[in-house]
């Protein structure tokens, strides 16, 4: 696995998430993992067990169907990589989705 | 080359490319394009999914107000699925890969994902299937939408092929572009088929898979004349339909030729020739074949094709226009016939298991009084104008024309009160057309000023036949013995009243059934302007006396077969040059 050389176009990242919001990754869950990960140029995929999605689309995330605690493991690849896997696995692992967004949502 | 037989429904041949319109409501039949087309498909999706979302942002502002937070999130889902450039590239490959349309492109792609959806054992995931089958829909009426427009703003000659034609898409029909009609469903008196009449174009109707063969842009020949179709017609087929096409514009022509003459039997019998309408513009068309009024002026189409019911300023236009190429002479206008088969966006119909005999027509307008007075108003107002009648449809007892009456009566008063003018004597009349008005035209008869029978809904109510389904409208027919026994009561209790009568059905414009019209009394027929001219050639070659004799027979025998066997001879006897 590549690490932090600055000079390669094609950095790439994984991680391992894990799906702790009750619902799985259903309905606002999947768009803010969705719409954050069309934050970054890199390419992104989801993947568990039987099947890889492209984490941009909203169409093979529902797909992907991860209910609660699936397991799942994040690649990232481009300029932004390492930025993108961060931002991802914060999203599930520190601000659990909706938990912790609860608030800013209320103020949108 | 692939002929198809369906149902004459509009006389004439048309030879053109076509344009096929599909339907938001049933399957997208697969459709193959040239492969030099797909850019502009790929590009017609790429549209769609943009306009779609531009729409759900206009609709997810003004729902904005909404606190359930449920239904934002929904929005919100198919706004990312509108987005999503991975859908997009699933779609737009498959027309690159097959070369198939757009519109199958985006229905079958959204229906394998729904159906993928629906598999998956997890409720969440298959709930979400509902949210593509709507996105599919949001897609398909941007998709069709477009292709409506082009409709509206053709540039070459086209045939217009769809599963069926709705008054909405009819009314927009750009007429001088649009050369022929061909449906998968329908009958002889569908909207496709009264449309297609009205605007003297050739129409064949009950194709049933015609949608499925037919590609946009492939040659189309619609024979409404025989009732085929033919689907890329070879060279030779195609050579002896131009010369085909050629022999009847020539016989047009001869038709047109009388049009100055008047409407006189070879005897002097004067006969009345009055013709329907639907759109202010047709009273033009009707006076070019030589019409001496209108005798039917259908008024549905001012609330059709939009959102909001039309106001009293916007009848009064329509109206107007009409009046004021007539001038001196009589313009029937019928009140508000919805209901049934002619239904308004607003939906303000709820749906009924049997909706002919349902809440339609008068029985609607008396049950929606400010809509009906609206009308009656603009009727009143501007019968300053002209000659101008009033025409209640679809009586069927004397209690309900005292109701339309009253009402009318009200208005009056109304506009009494205002100082509005209006033609205090203008003649009130009913349609005939259900067997109650038809028996009961005594008592009708003491309170209006005219009958006009619509033979078309007199036929389907008292054969209790359904006259859109292909599968029993053969058993329906305007000269079965029963509707003109019917028919031949009412027109003896109108001379008997010394009212005034005229045939305004689909009856009035058939060749074969003039004389028998005649020979029992009818003076004032009303019919598709189009056919105007042939049917005074008809009348201008008969005798009064060969058409009483006709009648006499006809109304001894007692079997429809009987009696169309025999008008099909007569005819031919009498006025070979006609058939």
């Amino acid at each position: 696995m590549l690490a932090g050389d600055e000079t390669l176009e094609d950095e790439m990242y994984e991680t391992e998430i894990e799906i702790k919001s009750s619902d799985g990754l259903h309905m606002r869950p999947a768009m803010q993992f969705v719409d954050l990960a069309n934050q970054f140029d890199s390419e992104i995929t989801v993947s568990n067990q039987q099947d890889t999605a492209d984490a941009k689309s909203i169409m093979q995330m529902t797909v992907l169907a991860a209910t609660y605690g699936s397991k799942l493991k994040v690649v990232a690849k481009g300029r932004d990589a390492k930025q993108a896997i961060e931002a991802l696995k914060e999203l599930v692992d520190t601000k659990l989705f909706g938990n912790a967004a609860a608030g800013q949502d209320e103020k949108e | 080359m692939d002929v198809k037989k369906g149902i004459a429904v509009s006389p004439g041949i048309s030879i053109a490319k076509s344009l096929v319109i599909d339907a938001e409501d049933y399957r997208i039949p697969r459709r193959s394009i040239h492969p030099s087309k797909r850019m502009i498909e790929v590009q017609r999706v790429k549209n769609s999914f943009k306009e779609a979302a531009r729409e759900l942002s206009n609709v997810a502002v003004k729902q904005s107000q909404i606190k359930q937070q449920e239904i934002k999130d929904i929005f919100a889902v198919h706004m990312r699925f509108l987005k999503d450039k991975t859908l997009l590239k699933k779609i737009t490959d498959v027309i690159s890969h097959e070369a198939v349309t757009a519109e199958y492109a985006v229905s079958s792609t959204l229906r394998d994902i729904a159906s993928h959806f629906l598999k998956v054992n997890d409720p969440y995931i298959s709930e979400r299937a509902a949210d593509i089958y709507d996105i599919e829909r949001r897609l398909l009426r941007q998709l069709l939408g477009s292709k409506q427009e082009d409709i509206e703003h053709l540039t070459e000659e086209v045939v217009i092929v769809a599963r069926e034609l709705s008054p909405t898409q009819t009314a927009g029909f750009n007429k001088s572009f649009v050369k022929g009609i061909a449906s998968d469903a329908g009958g002889r008196t569908s909207h496709a088929a009264i449309v297609a009449r009205s605007l003297g174009i050739p129409a064949v109707v009950a194709l049933e898979d015609l949608t499925e063969i037919v590609s946009g842009g492939d040659t189309v020949i619609v024979d409404g004349n025989r009732g085929i179709v033919i689907v890329n017609p070879d060279d030779e087929t195609l050579k002896r339909y131009e010369q085909y096409s050629e022999g009847f514009t020539l016989l047009e022509h001869k038709f047109t030729a009388v049009k100055e003459k008047p409407a006189i039997t070879r005897d002097g019998t004067r006969v009345m020739l009055l013709g329907n309408i639907e759109f202010p513009e047709e009273a033009e068309v009707v006076l070019e074949k030589g019409g001496d009024g209108i005798g039917l002026y259908r008024t549905e189409f001012l609330y059709l094709n939009r959102e909001t019911e039309p106001s009293e300023q916007e009848h009064y236009n329509a109206y107007a226009q009409t009046i004021k190429v007539f001038q001196h002479r009589p313009v029937i206008i019928r009140t508000v016939d919805l209901g049934a088969d002619k239904y308004t966006q607003s939906k303000r119909f709820a749906r009924e298991p049997n909706p002919f005999l349902g809440l339609r027509s008068i029985r609607f307008c008396l049950q929606n009084l400010e809509m009906f007075k609206t009308q009656l108003r603009s009727i009143l107002r501007a019968s300053e104008l002209g000659e101008v009648k009033i025409m209640f449809p679809l009586i069927t007892s004397i209690h309900e024309l005292m109701q339309a009456k009253m009402i009318l009566r009200d208005v009056m008063e109304d506009l009494d009160e205002e100082s509005i003018n209006y033609k205090r004597d203008l003649h009130i009349g009913i349609m005939i057309e259900t067997p109650s008005a038809a028996l009961m035209g005594a008592t009708l008869a003491r309170d209006v000023d005219f009958f006009s029978i619509g033979t078309n809904d007199l036929t389907q109510y008292t054969l209790a036949v359904d006259r859109g389904n292909e599968l029993v409208s053969t058993l329906y027919s305007a000269v079965d013995p029963a509707v003109l026994r019917l028919m031949r009561n009412i027109i003896q209790e109108a001379h008997k009243a010394r009212i005034d009568l005229s045939v305004c059905g689909e009856i009035a414009s058939d060749p074969e059934c003039i004389m028998l019209l005649l020979g029992m009394g009818v003076r004032v027929l009303s019919l598709a302007p189009p056919m105007i001219p042939e049917i005074k050639q008809i009348i201008r070659t008969v005798h009064i006396n060969d058409c009483n004799d006709i009648a006499r027979t006809i109304l001894s025998m007692n079997s429809e077969r009987q009696i169309s066997n025999f008008l099909r001879d007569s005819a031919r006897m009498i006025i070979p040059e006609a058939f």
